[in-house]
């Protein structure tokens, strides 16, 4: 890269919060201490009525937007959305992303070191679930000065940490964005989780958790893990298009070698995954996922467990995504309808399955654009132009 | 500019009613409502364009398919559902009547009157499928697969046993002109009606013939 583009929020630092206070889990277990890694682009107002919160899905991290270097290939995650003139504009609102707990990329988590033993976490370290990483963002939030935040807003599994903010901090959330997220897991979602589990927990490199001191990583495990997830992240006519039945070499060579295109692209993305990201973690977020069920605690009445909840929601969902599909969202929709809860609801016509949350695309933009038109407005804050 | 149906509806839901909007378009009765007279509810939309302005205004806009029912929404869910120049594009305008009083007491539609006189022109002396602003379609392309008449409901009410609290002619030559109050099937160019369950107490109004 040579030059930063126009509408990007450009060159960013990622910076660490210590934090002493015991945070007590869901699992039982205490964590005594732990650092959050996070980014914040934009500035922060007098009011301190602009923060929103960007909480991040099953592989992301607090790097959401911009750039670490000039050297840098990808920007941010999310970088489709966050920047000037962009669906979150930065010109207008202070964005704060973060690194959840039991992450692999600076935020205390299985590599992290931990104080009682002075080794690493590893298997130790406790189970987290999404209110525990709720709670943590919220002393993130009291860290930086912010009360309430002017909207929370996070795909897939960050869609679940929005509408769980919702519940337990009615009054720290101004505005929900709760985007191709799901209220709870299907049998079908838990059993794909567990799969890749099970590739991982099998490798013989796992050791039971132990890698670490056997200075190895079950590489193969979590490749294999990180295929079949992928698999569930795209639509079949997503794939279909990308590769179709497209050989590498002109013919086939009738072995197990990578003959289909597919194939070849699945490997990568395994091997690239593999290489930049923890097992533990991995395991801790897809159980994270299947633990996450608002409605457990109220019967299974959806509607009675989101009644705390006193924002509106925006719900966006893909026409394509199988993983959590449109009727997963419909599904949190009906149940804040009939609590009578503020909330719109957008189908995104998508054929790029359940990642399309991450692209950029007109219609999503439109809408994303429009919500955060309104969330400035009920702020109060200053039209840019 | 609210479109004069919309107007006319405006002054018909009460003080801080539950309202729902069946094809809200861009939230403009809703956003109306909300400022003036307190009310809340939700608007139903497929259309794209429309779900953005509704999200920018600050209206509750569900995408939502009229066709696949109301199903999400509990019986007296709210205290009034408006559906405005939908009917007659519906699969089964007379099911949408059931649904729509189903959730709320009360409803106010309104919808193209087919027996208008210049549609009676169209059809009746030049031998064309009527035109006009409130029928801007060709037979071939038109979404509105449904067309009646201001008769033609009342005797859709009657035989549901519904009520019909009120009545009004939405648009054309004669909005305002006594005429229309006493020929509306023939000087009315789009038909108000404003609909109860017969449990309601209220005395309806006298139907035209």
């Amino acid at each position: 890269m040579t030059e930063m583009p126009r509408e990007s929020v450009g060159l960013v630092t990622p910076h660490t919060a210590h934090f002493d206070d015991p945070l007590e889990l869901a699992c039982g277990k205490t964590l005594p201490a732990y650092d959050l890694v996070y980014e914040t682009y934009g500035t922060l107002n007098a009011e301190r009525s602009n923060a929103v919160l960007i909480c991040h899905a099953l592989s992301g991290h607090h790097h959401a937007a911009g750039f670490h270097s000039p050297e840098d290939r990808k920007p941010g995650w999310w970088d489709a959305h966050i920047g000037p003139g962009k669906s979150i504009d930065t010109e207008r609102f202070f964005v704060v992303s973060l690194n959840n707990l039991g992450g692999c990329h600076g935020s205390t988590g299985p590599t992290s070191l931990n104080p009682e033993t002075g080794e690493p976490w590893g298997p130790d370290f406790p189970m987290m679930t999404v209110l525990d990483w709720v709670h943590s963002q919220a002393r993130l939030a009291d860290r930086l000065g912010i009360q309430r935040f002017a909207a929370i807003i996070g795909g897939s599994l960050g869609g679940m940490q929005v509408l769980q903010w919702a519940l337990t901090y009615p009054d720290r959330i101004a505005h929900a964005g709760v985007i191709a997220a799901t209220p709870k897991l299907s049998a079908q979602n838990i059993a794909f989780n567990e799969v890749a589990r099970q590739a991982i927990r099998s490798d013989p490199d796992f050791y039971d958790g132990h890698y670490a001191d056997h200075d190895t990583l079950p590489r193969r495990g979590l490749k294999l893990a990180r295929m079949v997830g992928h698999i569930t992240y795209l639509s079949e006519d997503a794939m279909g298009s990308k590769f179709g039945r497209d050989l590498r070499s002109a013919d086939l060579n009738f072995g197990y070698g990578v003959e289909f295109q597919v194939e070849s692209y699945l490997r990568h993305q395994g091997d690239t995954f593999s290489s930049s990201f923890d097992a533990h973690t991995y395991l801790l977020m897809t159980k994270a996922l299947d633990y996450f069920d608002p409605a457990a605690n109220y019967g299974g009445d959806l509607a009675a467990a989101v009644a705390p909840a006193s924002c509106p929601f925006l719900v966006i969902s893909f026409s394509s995504d199988w993983r959590f599909p449109p009727s997963r969202s419909r599904e949190l929709v009906n149940a804040l309808i009939r609590a009578g809860k503020s909330v719109s609801y957008a189908n995104i016509d998508s054929p790029h399955g359940h990642d399309a949350f991450l692209l950029p695309e007109p219609r999503y933009q439109a809408v994303f654009a429009a919500f955060m038109e309104r969330v400035a407005h009920d702020q109060g804050l200053e039209d840019r132009s | 500019m609210m479109r004069t149906d919309l107007k006319l509806i405006y002054d018909w839901v009460p003080q801080g009613a539950r309202l729902l909007d069946l094809g809200c378009g861009d939230g403009a009765l809703l956003a109306t409502l909300a400022r003036d007279k307190n009310v809340t509810g939700y608007g139903l939309e497929i259309d794209p364009e429309g779900i953005t302005r509704c999200l920018a205004r600050g209206v509750n806009v569900i995408e939502q398919n009229l066709d696949d029912g109301l199903a999400n929404f509990e019986d007296d869910a709210c205290d009034l559902v408006v559906m405005t120049q939908a009917l007659q594009a519906l699969r089964r305008p007379d099911r949408m009547l059931d649904e729509m009083l189903r959730v709320a007491e009360e409803c106010i539609i309104t919808f193209p009157n087919f027996a208008y006189w210049r549609h009676r022109v169209y059809l009746g002396l030049r031998g064309y499928m009527p035109v006009s602003k409130s029928l801007p379609y060709a037979w071939y392309d038109t979404p509105n697969i449904h067309l009646s008449t201001f008769n033609d409901f009342e005797h859709l009410c009657r035989q549901k046993d519904l009520v019909i609290v009120d009545r009004a002619v939405g648009a054309g030559d004669y909005r305002d002109h006594w005429a229309s109050r006493l020929w509306p099937n023939l000087l009315g160019e789009i038909a108000i009606f404003r609909v109860t369950r017969r449990s309601n107490t209220r005395q309806g109004v006298k139907p035209f013939g």
